[in-house]
């Protein structure tokens, strides 16, 4: 017993206070790491490839800065952090406003970027096989709205469910997850938008 | 002295037994920690099998000059499919079937922290297997062009380009291990949360089995590693499906970008494979040299330094063309830096090897094989850090003969010591340590026989990927010599097969604890039951079952 009393705490109290970070909250972040590897290495071949195309069409002739899409999707990380806020304090009518706006702006940047890519191909004739712009281009947005997308699928499923009376707030975490993930995916945007609409043209 | 009551003995209840479509459900539909670990494992040993095998047509191509056993085009797909298998379906399914086993069973827990993305990581990682394998049916194509991937295990740009690499073989390899790759990362994804989320109470980070700190430092490299691949492969998927231009140099793209990409992962995939042995031996190499580990924190920060100096090594991949001296003197330097770390870890397992009372088992000589092999793929590979030398010596049959001894000298040697070592606790059988002395010493000779000529043949000047040569050119000795080791080894491989089969059916009863353990895995039975422990362990040391079989000499009156 003597011996016992040299260790710091007995082993019950030590069970009790033993806490451990959230397994969810961990596997989220390091996610996020690893998708944020995915993107470097597009964002590294498409600053390689800035002016090595050998023909046209080059980025300052044909790129327009899309600044409604961006702060269309910005603001959606505004109105999903409201939205989270909305559902912990347990104001679901304000939840699901705030959600639909994210949902709505998230369609918006989506939208304008299906304007964009429908305006390069069918009026500048740029396409991912035209040039080394054109196939970085393509790739490098395309990667990033694919993950929107994904985001806007999740973004949706809970609407549905919400709206079909599940009781979202149970899924307090889940939600939260998501609107990390949307979070990253804005920042992603924000470098994308700097390398090819800034640096790149 | 409260609750570390986890009992040491304990009644075995009997379980009934299942029939044939039965224990195929259990298996097939699991989310267990444990049976998916052997899953992996019995994978790996499958297509090692697989892949040893094209190994062995190739050294019967190459025992005498101009032979004809095997034509240019089948040698190229040999040599692709033996690295690509041995690397992404023997490799990677090591590291996760081993950190999936044990890990939770190392720190406490009752399973992964996300068992069905465990599951899912695993089915994803077989398809991508057999989607790779099935290459040789369908990688034809349409047009009938080709058969397996004949690329290299690195598909070089632009020689994967469509004009090049025509016909759907190199896009089997893209895809199979682009989607071996997803499982890949769903595991380590899983070893890093069920780490840092699931230990059981008492189980700080200064506690952790050295094993469970070598596997997270292991994932973390998996998940900065695999997406440059990833990245890449899809980016050659643009180039071959949509036309892009990203490695096609006739419209300004490089074929360079695509070698820095793919060694971005390939030189950290190195440490991913070699880190189990790693991790194996600073578990095995304690207990049967009945001391703890040599310099425990330093042998932390040695493998943390590994997991971040190697991110930055690639290039000494490259050095062969044509980069700035700039470049090659960071990278060759750096290389040299990574070498710092691996000589400490090599240094504290020989010195908790001195003065120890070491007991010569079968795992301890399998890590005794490790640790001198290993050294010596070290010195070689320092060697080749040096840019000068490497000019010399780049693509030739050393370099075989360098990464060779790192893989086999230095990881399988290591997975044998580890499944000599955790046999008993996955199966509940001992595995017979005369056949294990017989396989040891048969793989040593056969390895050795193999491997060390390919070192003179690279200094006589011998390409490597070469599926012939002429009989003048001073080569026909060592490459003989090289090919009859390979009978050796494929003996002793034999020999672990007949082992393992027989010790199943009739071996000794391992008990719990055969090996006198003092990590969490032998406090429970063996095999462990699903729930792995019936009370959630308290630990209070490195060492809880030292503690826990040495109540007056307790570890915890030391560690603070």
């Amino acid at each position: 017993m003597a011996q016992a009393q040299t260790f710091k705490g007995d082993a019950l109290t030590l069970e009790q206070g033993w806490h451990m970070p959230d397994r969810g909250t961990v596997g989220i972040a390091f996610l996020i790491i690893t998708e944020t590897v995915l993107f470097t290495i597009f964002v590294v071949a498409y600053l390689v490839y800035i002016g090595k195309s050998l023909s046209g069409p080059m980025p300052k002739d044909v790129l327009d800065l899309p600044i409604l899409a961006t702060i269309c999707l910005l603001s959606s990380s505004i109105t999903i952090v409201l939205a989270e806020h909305a559902l912990k304090k347990g104001h679901l009518g304000s939840f699901k406003l705030w959600w639909i706006a994210t949902i709505a702006l998230g369609l918006e940047f989506l939208g304008a970027t299906g304007v964009e890519w429908h305006k390069l191909i069918y009026k500048e004739h740029l396409t991912i096989r035209t040039n080394l712009f054109g196939t970085t281009y393509y790739s490098l947005v395309g990667l990033h709205a694919s993950h929107v997308i994904v985001g806007m699928a999740f973004l949706l499923l809970v609407m549905a469910v919400t709206l079909a009376g599940f009781p979202i707030h149970t899924q307090f975490r889940r939600v939260r997850f998501l609107s990390w993930y949307w979070h990253f995916v804005d920042a992603v945007w924000v470098v994308v938008f700097t390398v090819v609409y800034v640096v790149g043209r | 002295m409260a609750s570390i009551d986890y009992p040491l003995d304990r009644t075995h209840r009997t379980q009934r037994e299942f029939s044939f479509s039965e224990t195929l459900y259990r298996w097939v539909a699991t989310v267990d920690h444990k049976r998916l670990g052997l899953m992996y494992i019995v994978t790996a040993l499958i297509f090692l099998v697989i892949a040893g095998l094209m190994a062995s047509v190739m050294r019967l191509q190459l025992a005498f000059p101009n032979s004809h056993v095997v034509g240019p085009d089948t040698f190229n797909r040999l040599f692709t499919m033996h690295g690509t298998t041995m690397v992404f379906l023997v490799g990677m399914p090591f590291v996760a079937g081993l950190s999936n086993y044990l890990v939770p069973l190392m720190i406490g827990a009752r399973d992964m922290a996300f068992p069905r993305l465990n599951a899912f990581g695993f089915w994803i990682f077989l398809f991508g297997g057999l989607l790779l394998y099935f290459s040789y049916i369908g990688g034809g194509g349409l047009s009938g062009h080709g058969s397996a991937p004949d690329v290299g295990w690195f598909a070089y740009a632009p020689l994967t380009a469509k004009a090049f690499s025509r016909g759907a073989s190199t896009d089997f390899w893209i895809l199979g291990i682009l989607v071996a790759g997803i499982g890949s990362v769903a595991s380590a994804l899983n070893v890093i949360v069920t780490t840092v989320s699931m230990r059981c109470p008492g189980m700080t980070l200064t506690r952790m089995p050295m094993f469970v700190w070598v596997m997270l430092v292991d994932s973390w490299l998996i998940i900065i590693a695999i997406p440059p691949l990833t990245a890449a492969q899809i980016m050659l998927l643009i180039d071959r499906f949509l036309g892009g231009n990203f490695f096609n140099t006739q419209a300004g793209g490089s074929a360079v970008l695509w070698q820095h990409f793919f060694w971005i992962f390939g030189h950290p995939e190195v440490y991913i494979l070699i880190f189990p042995a790693f991790a194996i031996l600073s578990e095995v190499i304690p207990i049967f040299s009945r001391k703890p580990i040599f310099g425990r924190p330093a042998m932390v920060g040695a493998v943390v330094a590994i997991g971040f100096i190697s991110l930055g090594v690639w290039a000494h991949h490259m050095f062969a063309v044509g980069m700035t001296s700039w470049s090659n003197t960071f990278f060759a330097a750096s290389s040299m830096l990574v070498g710092i770390p691996t000589g400490i870890k090599i240094f504290n397992w020989t010195a908790t090897m001195y003065g120890g009372k070491l007991r010569l088992d079968t795992p301890m000589l399998f890590c005794c094989g490790f640790l001198l092999q290993f050294l010596v793929a070290g010195l070689t590979g320092i060697m080749l850090a040096v840019a000068p030398f490497d000019w010399q010596l780049h693509d030739s049959y050393f370099v075989v003969g360098h990464f060779h001894f790192t893989l086999i000298g230095g990881l399988v040697f290591g997975l044998f010591a580890g499944i000599y070592y955790w046999f008993p606790k996955a199966t509940g059988k001992m595995l017979c340590d005369k056949l294990g002395r017989w396989h040891f010493w048969l793989f040593v000779i056969g390895f050795e026989t193999t491997f060390v000529p390919m070192h003179f043949l690279g200094i006589l000047g011998m390409p490597r990927r070469i599926y012939t040569y002429a009989p003048d050119r001073g080569w026909d000795f060592w490459n003989l010599v090289s090919s009859l080791g390979v009978i050796v080894q494929a003996a002793a491989i034999a020999l672990f097969i007949w082992n393992v089969i027989d010790s199943l059916r009739s071996g000794e009863k391992a008990g719990d604890d055969p090996w006198d353990g003092w990590t969490l895995e032998w406090a429970t039975s063996s095999p462990p039951p699903e729930y792995n422990f019936e009370k959630l362990p308290v630990v209070r040391s490195s060492r809880p079952l030292w503690d826990l079989k040495h109540p007056h000499d307790p570890d915890w009156k030391f560690e603070q």
